[in-house]
């Protein structure tokens, strides 16, 4: 059936040479007849630099609509190409990384043109602290999905963490107390979602949206119950921001990669142990060939079962830990639905990013940029009305999913309860 | 049907096996699933007496209709564990009332010195919870003894029209995510597409004069399309281009709000003349959807609108050849696209369906019970409906009864925190919602918990799809 199903399937790769081009080139065209045309007058201005920095970089100003003029015909020669010319798999991603850059830049200068600096500095750590929680979210999916188990419990996960990192934290005025227990609380959710998924065989994909729901009426329930009667149990204490020594002065990259609280650091060692761990470890082997063929996994003597139980509640660690960051590790206090949608959003993020840890990092900070975006813009530019800035990460994925990613491939026993034969 | 043979039901054992033979259960597990949870079992008890023993006098056919119902009930049919989940979900959620009630915490912490005070607060809390959950949502025993002695009789009927009420948007809901299901699609937009129909519907409500009852009737089609517009475009993206519709259909959901957000605060748009607030304008009194007597909450066309649109899915499903297609498709895209099915128009219709479907939900409330468009209308109908359509086990007839116990739900949950003071907060209902279906969907738990026999049905059957499709 999955030979079969690939013949079916086969023309696709001629359509999607021709859809990605088209892509392509469709977005030069935005680029030009939207941003360059519909450009004010002026110059876009970037800083580089925050205010309180010892080293100051001078503030970059390129003019707004040739700019984006140049990077639309940069967008549509790449189309051209792309239709033309066989990629290899990496000047695939190139294209497509250098095509959204122009998109990305262009967005900017048709913001800025003749208004107040954009401060590119702020915005990056602004795109860092939106996407900790995504990334994290979809690391734990990418666990959970890679050894077969479907996750889209991530929101519940979440949301569980968030809540009990903030009324820990809160009741022992221990963070760390907090952020343990929220991971935990992540944790908890995986275990049911492993007890019922692995054991009792139940649908998965009902499983998780089943979660979800339980989570949010249970942090409802007790928020309603015990936080909002009793300020002591939601304080809003938060982590601090940690500067890593040397790195932290660093011009530009400094302050955006090395000056945040614990949470960023934890999301660094996080992905890397986690890409490592996957896809250059016996033990990511052994988890992927139990997601991609648990009966010749079970053949050789791996215990099917075992690995999927482990990574799920793993995940749910790892989910937990950016729950906690939604309260303890940003704004401090509780409230109802605070992880409102980032879990479905880094599931996105997941699958945008074909169930790698890299590729969902990557999907995540896009998801990050444009909501930060969202944020910026309005006050650089009033007349940008909020609502539609507030779409374009929406629009932009579906946009990148129909026409860059389109037909990904799961890993093959996602979703399938293992049942020894 | 979409079980799959791992998971399904065997048929084979029915056709061959004798009708009394324990064999015979997994066929009568199957036809119990499609009825309602009352007449499940009597109907597979006649089924399964009528070709087997035609010549037995009405008495063995009697002990035989009690030996398949015992036999349903030791051994498990849908509608039995349907019935046990929601059970065990109260007990679940009786502990939660229980536990998180200072006085019972109190009571339970002088435990060994007087257990029998314990367990009383914890009975009294709990079950003055339940009671009044039901008396709000079902029939409270009051307004009975008031009618006697000349109160209102339409009193009575009071709850169970507010149940009807809550439970029409969730029933239409639930539609729109159980086609998608039966075709294998996970439609997690139906809120984005109930936005959709609520905008078309508002626009037309209010923006528009026409003749009275063509009003209404423009409205409700305008919805329906708007809703529609939505699901075919996600529907259409799966099938030129193989995006996955649950990224999409998140993804058009965030988009709808911010539309919503954008044209309610403008006022050359949708938001009401000398207003801040995110308000459309209250629709014209003869767009309004009419009520059966009394002010709303009461049962009115909204209700009846959801009502035939689950006859019609119904229809659709298991008597058109579309309907096939459908459920084709939704068992194993490759085995249709074999059979030459057009998978990909199937994709595209149903999906069209399932917004259509979401956006008469947004009817019944914008031109039923609340008759304005604001931004927090859509509330949570979408995410409801996923619930409604797994319990209702993607059924239009399940769907339907999923729909008034959860209408029943949301009027107890909202009862019974006025009636505690806020003591017990309507949350409550979140809980016992996504245990009941969280029980429903692990059969092997509740068989495990209430020691019931097992049989060959392992599972709920999948009515939700994985990425592998």
């Amino acid at each position: 059936m999955t030979t079969f199903a690939a013949a079916v399937r086969a023309p696709l790769t001629t359509e999607r040479r021709h859809l990605a081009a088209v892509t392509f080139i469709v977005i030069g065209l935005i680029n030009i007849f939207v941003f360059g045309l519909l450009a004010r007058a002026g110059d876009a201005s970037f800083e580089l630099s925050l205010a309180s920095a010892s080293v100051k970089i001078p503030v970059i100003r390129v003019p707004a609509a040739p700019v984006c003029y140049a990077l639309g015909v940069v967008a549509i020669g790449l189309g051209i190409l792309r239709a033309t010319v066989p990629f290899s798999p990496l000047a695939k991603r190139l294209a497509i990384a250098g095509v959204l850059a122009c998109f990305l830049v262009s967005l900017l200068c048709w913001a800025d043109a003749g208004a107040i600096p954009l401060n590119v500095i702020i915005i990056s750590q602004g795109t860092i602290t939106e996407s900790i929680p995504l990334i994290l979210g979809a690391l734990a999916g990418c666990l959970c999905e890679r050894s077969g188990v479907i996750n889209i419990a991530i929101e519940g996960q979440l949301l569980g963490g968030a809540f009990t990192a903030a009324i820990v934290a809160s009741a022992f005025g221990g963070l760390w107390v907090g952020l343990v227990a929220g991971s935990l609380a992540g944790g908890l959710v995986g275990v049911v979602l492993a007890v019922f998924a692995i054991s009792y065989l139940t649908d998965q994909i009902v499983l998780g949206v089943v979660l979800n729901v339980l989570v949010l009426g249970m942090t409802n329930y007790l928020y309603d119950r015990l936080m909002s009667t009793n300020p002591n149990y939601n304080t809003g204490i938060t982590f601090g921001s940690i500067k890593i020594p040397v790195l932290s002065q660093i011009p530009i990259i400094g302050p955006i990669f090395f000056d945040s609280n614990i949470f960023l650091y934890i999301t660094y060692v996080a992905i890397i142990v986690i890409q490592v761990a996957l896809f250059h470890s016996r033990w990511g082997l052994r988890v992927r060939a139990v997601g991609e063929h648990p009966t010749a996994a079970d053949t050789v003597g791996i215990r099917v079962l075992w690995i999927r139980y482990r990574n799920v509640i793993l995940g749910g660690l790892v989910a937990g830990i950016g729950g906690a960051y939604l309260t303890i590790g940003s704004v401090g206090t509780f409230i109802p639905d605070i992880s409102s949608g980032f879990g479905y959003i880094a599931l996105a993020a997941l699958i945008f990013g074909r169930w790698t840890p890299l590729g969902a990092l990557g999907a995540a900070l896009l998801f990050g940029f444009c909501e930060e975006m969202a944020l910026v813009l309005p006050t650089v530019n009033p007349a940008l009305p909020a609502q539609i800035m507030n779409m374009a990460p929406y629009a932009a994925t579906i946009i990148a999913v129909a026409g860059l990613v389109g037909k990904v491939r799961p890993p093959k026993a996602d979703g399938q309860p293992y049942v020894k034969a | 049907m979409t079980e799959t043979p791992a998971t399904g039901p065997d048929p084979a054992p029915a056709s061959a096996g004798s009708a009394a033979a324990p064999s015979a259960e997994p066929a009568e597990t199957a036809a119990a699933e499609t009825g309602s949870a009352e007449t499940g079992p009597a109907e597979t008890g006649s089924a399964e007496t009528g070709p087997a023993e035609p010549g037995k006098s009405a008495g063995s056919r009697a002990r035989l209709t009690g030996t398949v119902i015992i036999q349903a009930i030791t051994q498990g049919s849908s509608a039995v564990i349907t019935i046990l989940a929601i059970f065990l979900a109260l007990v679940v959620g009786a502990f939660l009332i229980a536990f998180s009630d200072p006085v019972v915490t109190k009571a339970w912490s002088t435990f060994f010195h007087y257990p029998l005070y314990a367990l009383e607060q914890t009975w009294d809390s709990v079950s003055f919870a339940y009671s009044q959950m039901f008396e709000g949502a079902i029939l409270n025993p009051s307004t009975v003894s008031a009618a006697f002695h000349g109160g209102s009789i339409a009193a009575i009927f009071y709850p169970l029209s507010s149940t009807c009420a809550q439970a029409t948007p969730l029933i239409l809901t639930g539609l729109s995510v159980a086609i998608a299901f039966q075709a294998g699609l996970f439609n997690i937009g139906a809120a984005g597409q109930w936005v959709g129909g609520a905008i078309v519907a508002t626009w037309l409500g209010f923006g528009v004069s026409l003749p009275p009852v063509i009003h209404v009737i423009v409205c409700v089609i305008g919805a329906f399309v708007g809703g529609a517009v939505i699901g075919w475009f996600v529907g259409l993206l799966k099938a030129r281009t193989g995006a996955h519709e649950v990224i999409v259909t998140i993804m058009l959901n965030y988009i709808m709000y911010d539309l919503l957000s954008y044209l309610l605060s403008h006022q050359t748009l949708l938001q009401e003349p000398h207003q801040t607030n995110e308000i459309a304008p209250f629709i014209a009194n003869d767009a309004t959807l009419a009520h059966v007597g009394g002010p709303p909450p009461q049962v009115g066309i909204g209700f009846l609108i959801a009502i035939a649109a689950a006859v019609a899915v119904a229809w659709l499903l298991s008597r058109t050849t579309t309907g096939f297609e459908f459920r084709t498709v939704g068992a194993s895209p490759s085995a249709a696209r074999t059979a030459g099915i057009n998978v990909e128009r199937s994709w595209i219709l149903v999906m069209l369906l399932a917004g259509g479907l979401a956006g008469l939900s947004a009817t019944t409330v914008i031109q039923g019970t609340n008759t304005q468009l604001t931004f927090n209308s859509y509330g949570t109908y979408g995410p409801d409906g996923i619930t409604v359509a797994l319990l209702g086990r993607a059924r239009p007839i399940g769907v339907v009864l999923a729909g008034l116990l959860f209408g029943a739900l949301h009027v107890g949950g909202t009862y019974v925190e006025a009636a505690t003071l806020g003591q017990v907060p309507a949350d409550i209902v979140q809980v016992l919602e996504g245990l009941i279906v969280l029980f429903v969907a692990a059969p092997v738990l509740i068989r495990a918990v209430f020691r019931l026999r097992s049989t060959a049905g392992t599972g709920m059957e999948a009515v939700a799809k994985g990425w592998n499709g």
